[in-house]
């Protein structure tokens, strides 16, 4: 058919029953190439954070069909969906989402911890943890917990777990929401080389300067894609009243 | 591989939090420990028993009157004491027994209130395995001719004269004057009677000089105590005895006037009574176990709301349903496991202290081991298996977003 990463047709999600139903999407098409950077923005209640939930495996769709890697994820079992989450994907969250009682180390080897398909040896994990952490220049702070780290750090780690993987897919929901502008300069600098070293990226997110970092923006409103692509024309971009 | 991590995650999360996994586990501690002490102690307590009960002569038999049957205590005779002697098969002997009302005792110039007397057949000392420490017990033919003789137990002895050898003094028992010939070794208390404070007389004498006003009169006796000459012979010899006596009694099959008892029966009925005790106690400990167990579910349910979010993570990376299930179930599990070893070893050392300074004696009942641990775990499961099932049913997305 195609080589596209992410393949979507007519997705739709429907919170709740009756007459209390809500339309969160509401029949999205979309698709995503491999090495493309891609802003999903969005007004809260648009249906952006839904769209990343299911792009994200965490949820399934009402309907429609989601091929991902190949293989279409929209109705896999509960088991399924986590080891798609654990070798395809890797997230960025905007609070980090940290073990606070482990070091950095640690929080980077925990996907490890999960992996189905290889046995990897606690050795080999750390090392792959120590190699994600010195890509996103942590090398030197290998057993600092995260409160001893800056919240720029903190992501940074966060980013070294999204890594350990080796994902196809990288999901970014607001990395840079918590964080200062100093700050959100290091990690988008740090999403950008991803990016041009070969990484998938799509990244949620309100903010347009941030969404100017990725190559294409898709803008949601309503549970429907509004516009997709990068021109001075989108919705999203303009008003930045919101 | 997976399992090992998973448990090392479980352990890990536990030591990070020291003092609250301590004390978590200090409900299932004390459960152990308290039924491994509770059953050490009843179990002392039963061979304490059995120990005395023993000691009152190995391979016994004993016939006695049936007590709540009117006038069963008039138709045991010596008589039926020298037939079973002369025609059971299989017994190395008898003693037969009667103790009249208790008596002043003088001796030495030291008088004593309300003494036992007991009057017993010249082989008393070998049936009851119970020997003359200094002198000699009377014999048979001492017996027969009612000789004016006394056999003093160690603490009698003691209290009438004193270091001095009593071998040869005068006593008087009641208004009958008697000369020692004998003292007893000393043997303590056994089921409530002080066998070192009484004095031993040919039963022959005492039916003749103490019995006489006793509205039941002359030659009764109140215990025939059968040797059998090993412990294979017993059976037999339980039947030969009640056959013969009731032919004797002539008295139905049915409704015997005297019971027939071996050293076992009365071991078992005093059993009776401490294993209701024992189970009480078990009981008691078993409820403390549970007590401990539900502390673990306390606290779990507590640390899956605490680590909501650290669930949700675990799962967007990758943690399937049943990774958080086996987790939190390990966690639950090492608890309980932890509590019940260090349990078992307080249980174990408590008991000693218990029987090196309480009154009480105790034996670690050795099954008690396998079973409180047993039950620790299993009540790690069972206790633990609701929180952990409450973590992995939890939602990522909801659990993400909880603060």
């Amino acid at each position: 058919m195609n080589n596209h990463l992410i393949e979507i047709q007519g997705l739709t999600k429907i919170y709740g029953m009756d007459e209390a139903t809500v339309h969160a999407l509401a029949g999205v098409n979309m698709s995503v190439d491999k090495n493309e950077f891609v802003a999903i923005m969005g007004h809260s209640g648009s249906g952006k954070s839904t769209l990343m939930n299911i792009l994200g495996c965490l949820d399934h769709p009402t309907s429609g069909t989601y091929i991902f890697d190949g293989r279409d994820v929209s109705q896999l079992s509960k088991n399924d969906l986590a080891d798609v989450r654990n070798q395809k994907l890797g997230f960025i969250f905007q609070s980090f989402n940290l073990l606070p009682r482990l070091s950095a180390l640690a929080n980077v080897m925990l996907p490890m911890l999960y992996n189905m398909d290889e046995d990897v040896s606690n050795e080999e994990s750390k090392g792959r943890a120590i190699a994600a952490l010195e890509a996103v220049g942590l090398g030197d702070r290998l057993h600092h917990h995260p409160n001893q780290l800056s919240g720029g750090q903190q992501q940074r780690v966060a980013i070294a777990r999204a890594l350990v993987n080796n994902p196809p897919l990288i999901l970014a929901d607001e990395p840079t929401g918590n964080l200062d502008s100093k700050s959100s300069v290091e990690i988008m600098d740090i999403l950008h080389k991803l990016h041009q070293n070969g990484a998938t990226i799509i990244m949620v997110t309100h903010e347009p300067d941030i969404a100017e970092h990725a190559e294409r923006v898709i803008c949601v409103k309503d549970g429907v894609i509004l516009s997709d692509g990068r021109n001075g024309n989108n919705p999203c971009l303009n008003k930045r009243s919101l | 591989m997976k399992f090992k991590k998973i448990l090392r995650t479980a352990w890990e999360g536990l030591m990070l939090n020291k003092v609250r996994s301590f004390l978590t586990t200090l409900g299932v501690i004390i459960g152990v420990a308290s039924v491994i002490v509770m059953l050490s102690v009843s179990a002392g307590t039963e061979a304490a028993i059995a120990e005395q009960i023993n000691a009152l002569g190995a391979n016994l038999i004993i016939v006695a009157p049936m007590r709540g049957v009117p006038g069963a205590g008039r138709t045991m005779m010596i008589d039926d004491a020298y037939a079973i002697r002369d025609q059971v098969v299989g017994i190395e002997g008898i003693s037969a027994e009667q103790g009249p009302a208790a008596q002043t005792v003088k001796g030495n110039g030291v008088t004593l209130e309300t003494i036992s007397v007991i009057g017993t057949t010249a082989s008393f000392p070998s049936i009851r395995d119970y020997a003359v420490a200094s002198g000699a017990y009377f014999d048979e033919s001492e017996d027969e001719r009612k000789a004016k003789v006394a056999v003093l137990g160690a603490g009698i002895a003691k209290d009438l004269f004193g270091e001095t050898s009593p071998l040869g003094q005068t006593i008087t028992v009641g208004s009958v004057k008697l000369t020692v010939i004998g003292v007893m070794e000393s043997k303590g208390m056994v089921s409530d009677v002080d066998y070192d404070g009484r004095v031993y007389l040919p039963i022959n004498l005492v039916f003749q000089k103490f019995m006489t006003e006793m509205p039941i009169g002359g030659d009764r006796v109140r215990t025939i105590y059968v040797k059998a000459s090993n412990h294979e012979a017993i059976p037999s010899i339980l039947t030969q005895i009640t056959a013969l006596m009731i032919d004797r009694h002539d008295v139905s099959p049915s409704q015997p006037d005297f019971t027939v008892q071996t050293q076992q029966d009365i071991i078992a009925t005093q059993e009776a009574t401490t294993a209701a005790f024992r189970d009480l106690l078990a009981w008691v400990a078993g409820v403390s176990l549970l007590v401990g167990g539900i502390g673990i579910m306390n606290i779990m349910l507590v640390s899956v709301t605490e680590r909501t979010r650290e669930i949700g993570l675990r799962q967007a990376l990758g943690a399937r349903q049943s990774d958080v299930l086996l987790q939190f179930l390990l966690e639950a599990i090492i608890l309980s496991l932890v509590g019940g070893l260090v349990g078992v070893a307080s249980g174990v050392g408590g008991s000693y202290l218990f029987g090196m300074f309480g009154k009480m004696q105790t034996a670690i009942v050795p099954g008690s081991i396998p079973l409180a641990f047993g039950a620790a775990a299993v009540v790690g499961i069972f206790f633990g298996y609701y929180p952990a099932t409450q973590a992995a049913k939890l939602d990522p997305i909801e659990a993400l977003r909880r603060e």
